[in-house]
């Protein structure tokens, strides 16, 4: 616990506190569609949060991380549709497959010594390859797409991931808030310190006796069993699967949208990345319905992307916190 | 199936090969000399068949013939790309310049979108159905025009950047940065141009691809990646491995359509690419990492 909130000033513990208790009592003052806006903000901030460990922390670039959304996803509702097992229990096979493919992946990568730009373009061809393999697999409803039975919306099922808007709400809230505390000890604790390391010279940490197969194994197996969690939430909350859909290159950029905008290798930059980028998408949306132009949205969403590329590199969160005064008082704790 | 299936299939795979290759070309001059890998690679390809598309609609010009204006018109905006947008994120981390092109693909194809809408748009040219007859062999004229129209501008490349001296500058930046900067380069104008010479390609090689295939703005990811393939597997920066590695992916592609299934025909370049990655991760014609 004390590690938790080390070297956070006061009002960066309230202004936490205060957020938190919004977003817990939220679903009993915002309407439903405010409420399903904010479940996709939670989604990508917590997609976001466990992508940033990976290039934030430790400075691996995965450009497919859909991949890890995508088989989660199937693995559990695979066997929810043909053994009935819940995803209390097909989560646990979710983050194993998951993170076997994480593995695998960096396995190859790191025994090669694939890096930078390399890596990246392994992650994005191992998500596509993938996405073609299921396409062509009838167990998993190929290109048909693989359905879940539509559930009740009254009841709360929690086992079954079955029930309400709210269920579905408060369940990647909480997960959103276990990654953002995982994220601070991890950070924090050893394992952190060498990550960094690793990310800010590789020679070096090499030299002083880091061992850089081994915790880039852990980062990617981390942050890819994360993700594979929220696989799981993803499937049984939109209960339909498309491969191209699921495992598209796009899916995977999606995911890292939010981490960027906010700051790549903060905290928060994930999680306010996500809570600028999602309504901000909303109001694109239906302020460009009117006109009736295909692609006026997207045009204005790349240009947004690139305006912060070029004028916010380091992410919008860096420049709020110390806004704010937030910034911890330590010395050397900044990035 | 006739042996001769196989052949007209492999030649066929060839051929489109050829283009391939040369789009690729764009992309491996500019990652091996300004190190940015060009995301949206795929969509300004498509920007320069729709450029084609309309020259052939209003002027009626045959896409063969709007070649150098293509790619004199895609040379302008790499320029300006590189200049005004591109040289300001090049100090960035990997994953920043990737966010950037991938905004940069996405604004091209939601203007390609804006402007000639979603429907699949071709030329028809007079010399279509035209094919040629060598013994067994079936060659479609277009497709045969198409690929020595690649190889042709291809050799123009080589040429450029082996004889002329602006060539060779150019592969100085890409060889050693500081050096160029050291011995008086103009490396700004230098990449800018780098940036447009490989535009210029994409452009060529959408005018050309435009005889084979229909343009649509969503065309452009699945280019992207398929040149991200072609580059990785003919090395990174290498020329003659972006031809070798466009010719072995168009005529995997096509000979994995008829072998397996025409759906599964990217998993099997996709694998490929794994292969070359984990094997020889330099790409088949690329110099070992630095």
């Amino acid at each position: 616990m004390k590690r938790l909130i080390e070297g956070v000033p006061l009002r960066g513990l309230l202004l936490l506190a205060v957020c938190a208790v919004l977003l817990i009592a939220a679903p009993y003052f915002v309407s439903d569609y405010v409420l399903s806006v904010l479940i996709i903000v939670l989604y990508f901030a917590y997609t976001g949060q466990a992508w940033n460990l990976m290039i934030g922390f430790a400075g691996l670039l995965s450009l497919g991380h859909a991949l890890f959304v995508g088989i989660g996803a199937y693995a559990s509702a695979a066997l929810f549709i043909h053994y009935g097992i819940g995803p209390w229990a097909g989560v646990f096979v979710a983050i194993a497959a998951s993170v076997a493919a994480g593995c695998f992946i960096g396995y190859l990568g790191f025994r090669f010594s694939i890096h930078g730009v390399y890596f990246a373009l392994l992650t994005i061809a191992f998500a596509e390859f993938t996405g073609i393999i299921v396409d062509h697999i009838r167990w998993l409803g190929s290109t048909e797409g693989f359905f879940l039975p539509v559930s009740n919306r009254q009841t709360v099922d929690l086992l079954n991931l079955r029930g309400s808007q709210a269920m579905f709400y408060y369940v990647i809230l909480g997960l959103t808030g276990a990654a953002l505390v995982l994220c601070r000890l991890l950070l924090n604790s050893k394992l952190g310190y060498y990550w960094q390391a690793i990310r800010e010279d590789q020679e070096s940490a090499e030299a002083i006796g880091v061992h850089l197969f081994r915790y880039k194994m852990i980062a990617v197996a981390i942050s890819s069993g994360l993700t594979g969690i929220a696989g799981v939430w993803y499937a049984f909350y939109y209960n339909n699967l498309f491969p191209e859909s699921t495992f598209a290159t796009g899916k995977s950029i999606e995911i890292i949208l939010g981490p960027v905008v906010g700051g790549v290798g903060t905290l928060f930059g994930p999680i306010l990345g996500a809570f600028i980028l999602t309504p901000l998408g909303e109001v694109l949306t239906s302020l460009t319905e009117g006109l009736k132009i295909d692609g006026v949205k997207q045009l204005f969403w790349g240009a947004c992307v690139a305006a912060i590329v070029l004028f916010r590199p380091t992410g919008l969160w860096p420049w709020i916190s110390s806004l704010l005064g937030l910034d911890p008082r330590r010395d050397g704790d900044k990035r | 199936m006739p042996a001769e299936i196989y052949l007209n299939v492999a030649v066929s795979g060839l051929l489109t090969g050829l283009i391939y290759g040369l789009s690729t070309l764009g992309l491996s001059v500019i990652f091996g000399v300004i190190r940015i890998v060009n995301f949206a690679h795929g969509e300004i390809m498509v920007v320069g068949m729709f450029v084609t598309l309309m020259l052939f609609r209003w002027l009626g010009i045959d896409p063969l013939l709007s070649i150098p204006i293509v790619a004199v018109a895609l040379f302008g905006f790499g320029y300006l790309l590189q200049d005004w947008v591109v040289r300001r994120v090049a100090h960035l981390a990997d994953h920043m310049q990737f966010l950037l092109m991938a905004a940069v693909a996405v604004i091209l194809i939601s203007a390609c979108l804006m402007i000639f809408g979603p429907d699949a748009q071709g030329v028809q040219v007079a010399y279509a159905l035209e094919s040629y007859q060598v013994g067994p062999l079936i060659v479609d004229k277009v497709r045969l025009i198409a690929g020595i129209a690649a190889l042709v501008v291809a050799g123009a490349l080589f040429a450029f950047f082996r004889y002329t001296a602006t060539g060779k500058a150019i592969r100085a930046c890409g060889d050693n940065y500081a050096g160029a900067l050291v011995v008086g380069l103009n490396v700004r104008r230098l990449f800018a141009l780098t940036f447009g010479i490989g535009c210029a390609c994409l452009g060529a090689a959408g005018a050309i691809l435009l005889l084979i295939v229909d343009v649509h703005p969503y065309l452009g990811p699945a280019y992207t990646l398929l040149a991200f393939i072609i580059v990785i597997v003919g090395g990174m920066g290498s020329l003659p491995g972006a031809m070798l590695g466009g010719i072995l992916i168009g005529m995997s592609e096509a000979l994995a359509g008829i072998l397996l299934q025409p759906s599964l025909k990217s998993a099997f370049s996709f694998g490929l690419l794994i292969l070359v990655l984990l094997l020889r991760p330099q790409g088949l014609l690329g110099k070992a990492a630095r």
